[in-house]
């Protein structure tokens, strides 16, 4: 036994509420050495996590672990019992989920969640367990080591909750650290600081890494071998220099094709017409106040303008705004004050008081597909709603569009009888894209659409927009926390940071930005190179001011 | 172990799976349903007929299922019986859920002052014990079915609306009531459109188990003697009627009261074994 973690073969199987059996995961082995941090890429449904998982034992419900062998640390994981893999959980190989924030428990301090793997362990006394606490907070970086303990989940902000996830895990010194996708819900400015923490921390305590991703510039950071896995078999392994550089396999190229800036062609017949223009805005949430506005203003005084055929990205962190401003627009939350003129009239700020055909005009496709779509209806009916709430179109007319539309977003036909929980995630929001084409639309606002979505699906949507405006003359205002995703696609780049504008330019200027903030912003989006992130030097007077620690 | 067992003992017809209790429960339903029915077809006496020279005979041959307080037939009486508790409780709780859920949904999509006066009225409502409440409406203007059917609906209506409320302020929150607001539908495309279809499964559910309670209730009220009146009788009423049987060990007091047990613990069994429509993309 030379290495800490040797699968060999390993097979997952899966059955169907039919009864059906279905391979997830085909045989996939690997090894990690002491001490190495390995990254398990590849898109959603590869199998990524299920690997993962496997390392502790673990399958998913409705999983079973059928063939193979899981060695961690000498003890092959596949053949112990539950009670002898709990042993390990913990003390041998600790998890950090994706979402720190639904994996605590709102109603207990943060400490004694932290040091629970050691009482229920029996590693050490709770007195030393909240000294070897306080330690790693210290090392990870977190704001008052000392403090932060006592407080509450809620209280303490996503970057820090995932890396008290962190502490959590390391707290029973483990010998391999699960990572799944830990940073993906954040923002580029603190994904920063977690990634950089969990790398001194990995470092400094010579523990061995899985780390779980999508994002190929993350994992450059963090990995020292990469492992590419699609459809459940391992499709390529090297060294992070390696697979960057020399990649083999084509989905690995696709990979990293998918960050190749593919910069839209500058319109060139300078057009002049307004599609829309909004005159300082304000909107918020709480109390209205004497002065008519509310309490805490969400968008303060924003005005914007968008032509015809042109597209808008608005950047900026998480709370900065953004969303509340594509509502605003969208007549969801009525501004409190300011204009908005649409197609040359003034819309009204309430949706419900506009005219059918200005709401026609105008379509918003949400963040979250999931969510945006009825999953108690079919694609078709899902589709075929606006043509017949908007174009008043009979049955035949409805199923012929509907083709049509499905052919535009390039999804094939027979999805049409599916419902939205048979769909993947990119298939998805293609749906939700197609029902808000179905209006025949002027301007599209697009909240987020590629968020949820990983780097080769958001890229294939993003080319497939591009697409569908040179045919349909459409606009957008395309609304993102990614800047690689906004300068793909946009003319001008609005970025707003708490509520307001500070600075519009061109994607060609993004490294001449002048304000401060969007300097911070647009240098903590992370790039292919491994060395970037210990290269990295920030401004620490622009990271206290503007980051969110 | 569990799982392999789970999948074992479910079946699939018609592109939906079926679970074996869910079956059983299903056709015992079914029975009760029929005998409402075809009752007056079947039955051997009429049920105003004394055929026993004894009362609280025993089962035996003629008399299936012996002879009540009187002497008439028990088997008759139980099976023209069904017809009253099956009906008038179906009829109730079509009414209650019907109304409930409508009004359910119609607060949480609308939300503001409509909502808040809704809910605290039937609260208001929910606070008034149901036994009572039966107790004075059949007091106040007599009792007679279409009487009894409306005040059992009535009784359930604030609980139907709560539930269906609770699940639709859920739904009302997702992206896709959004864009469907922002399209510019009207409220009755948004709850039967939109939030019917998700809510529907845990209201059939809720439909069956207040189809419980009011057949519990009615049985109540007759046991009381408030409910149908002689000669009619519902199973409730029977079982008061013959209660007088149980030092005896009577059939006639036990026959009513397993007949009401057999139909909701049925119900109960079917509403958590409903077929699960398989939704497998390949098979």
């Amino acid at each position: 036994m030379t290495n800490l973690v040797e699968v060999r073969n390993l097979k997952i199987e899966a059955t169907t509420d039919a009864g059906r059996v279905v391979e997830i995961i085909k045989g996939v082995s690997l090894d990690i050495a002491d001490g190495e941090i390995i990254a398990l890429i590849g898109e959603s449904g590869s199998g990524k996590t299920t690997v993962a998982l496997s390392l502790m034992g673990h399958a998913r419900p409705g999983c079973r672990i059928t063939g193979g062998e899981i060695n961690v640390n000498g003890k092959n994981m596949a053949a112990l019992s539950e009670k002898e893999r709990a042993k390990l959980r913990g003390t041998d190989i600790a998890y950090v989920p994706q979402s720190a924030a639904a994996s605590f428990n709102p109603s207990s301090t943060i400490m004694e969640q932290v040091i629970e793997v050691t009482r229920i362990h029996k590693l050490m006394p709770p007195e030393q367990a909240r000294k070897r606490a306080v330690e790693l907070f210290r090392a990870l970086s977190l704001p008052d080591p000392e403090g932060i303990g006592a407080r509450y989940p809620h209280q303490v902000s996503g970057g820090q909750l995932q890396r008290l996830s962190a502490a959590m895990a390391l707290i029973g010194d483990p010998k391999l650290v699960i990572f799944d996708e830990p940073t993906t819900a954040l923002d580029v400015t603190t994904q920063i600081d977690v990634l950089k923490a969990f790398k001194s921390v990995m470092r400094a305590g010579g523990i061995a890494g899985v780390y779980v991703s999508h994002d190929l510039a993350v994992v450059a950071q963090i990995a020292d071998r990469i492992v590419v896995l699609k459809g459940g078999e391992v499709q390529e392994t090297g060294t992070t220099a390696q697979i960057l550089s020399a990649a083999q396999h084509p989905y690995t190229r696709e990979l990293l094709a998918a960050f190749e800036p593919k910069r839209r062609q500058a319109q060139t017949e300078a057009s002049t017409n307004q599609l829309l223009r909004i005159d300082n805005v304000t909107a918020g949430y709480g109390a209205v106040r004497d002065d008519g506005l509310p309490l805490i203003r969400a968008v303060d005084s924003v005005s914007l303008l968008v032509e015809k055929g042109r597209n808008l990205g608005v950047i900026g962190e998480s709370g900065c705004g953004k969303s509340t401003l594509a509502r605003v627009i969208a007549g969801i939350h009525p501004a409190a004050a300011g204009d908005i003129v649409f197609d040359g009239k003034d819309l009204q700020r309430a949706a419900r008081n506009r005219s059918q055909d200005q709401l026609r005009e105008m379509q918003i496709v949400f963040q979250y597909a999931d969510t945006a779509l009825n999953p108690a209806k079919p694609v078709e009916d899902i589709i075929a709603r606006p043509l017949a709430f908007y174009h008043r179109l009979d049955r035949q007319a409805r199923s012929k569009r509907v083709d049509e539309l499905l052919d535009m977003v390039r999804l094939p036909r027979a999805l049409r009888y599916r419902h939205p929980s048979e769909l993947s995630g990119g298939q998805k929001q293609r749906v939700n894209f197609a029902r808000a084409l179905a209006a025949n639309p002027k301007l599209i606002i697009c909240d987020e659409i590629t968020s949820a979505l990983d780097t080769v699906v958001a890229s294939a949507v993003i080319d497939l927009l591009k697409e569908l405006q040179r045919e349909l003359g459409l606009s957008y205002i395309f609304i993102s926390h990614d800047l690689s995703v906004v300068e793909a696609i946009c003319d001008e780049i609005m970025v707003m940071y708490n509520g307001e504008r500070v600075e519009q330019i061109t994607p060609d200027k993004v490294k001449a930005a002048t304000h401060p903030y969007s300097k911070l912003l647009f240098s903590s989006v992370p790039k292919l190179d491994p060395t970037w992130l210990d290269g990295l030097v920030r401004d620490p007077e622009l990271v206290s001011q503007y980051g969110h620690r | 172990m569990t799982m392999a067992r789970a999948v074992a003992s479910r079946r699939s017809f018609l592109g939906h799976s079926y679970n074996l209790v869910g079956v059983i429960a299903s056709l015992i339903i079914l029975a009760w349903t029929l005998i409402a029915i075809f009752a007056p077809y079947i039955i051997p006496h009429s049920i105003g007929d004394i055929v026993d020279d004894d009362y609280f005979g025993p089962m035996r041959q003629g008399l299936w299922l012996g002879s009540d307080y009187l002497g008439r037939d028990m088997l008759s009486r139980v099976l023209m019986g069904a017809r009253y508790t099956v009906g008038i409780s179906l009829a109730a709780v079509a009414i209650s859920c019907f109304s409930g859920v409508v009004l359910g949904m119609i607060a949480a999509v609308t939300g503001g002052w409509l909502d808040t006066c809704l809910s605290r009225f039937l609260d208001a409502m929910n606070s008034i014990p149901s036994k009572l409440f039966g107790l004075v409406v059949v007091a106040a203007v007599g009792s007679s079915i279409p009487v009894l059917i409306l005040t059992l609906a009535v009784i359930y209506i604030p609980g139907a609306y709560r539930f269906a409320r609770a699940l639709a302020v859920n739904i009302n929150t997702m992206d896709f009531m959004t864009v469907a607001r922002v399209r510019g539908e009207s409220t009755i495309y948004l709850i039967g459109s939109e939030i019917l279809p998700n809510i529907i499964r845990p209201v059939l559910a809720d439909f069956g188990l207040r189809f419980v309670f009011i057949v519990l209730l009615l049985s109540g009220l007759s046991f009381l003697g408030l409910g149908l009146q002689p000669p009619l009788a519902d199973w409730g009423a029977l079982v008061r009627e013959n209660i007088g049987g149980l030092p005896f060990a009577a059939p006639a007091v036990i026959v009513p009261s397993l007949a009401i047990a057999s139909l909701t613990i049925s119900v109960n069994l079917l509403i958590d074994n409903l077929p699960k429509k398989i939704r497998d993309r390949d098979a």
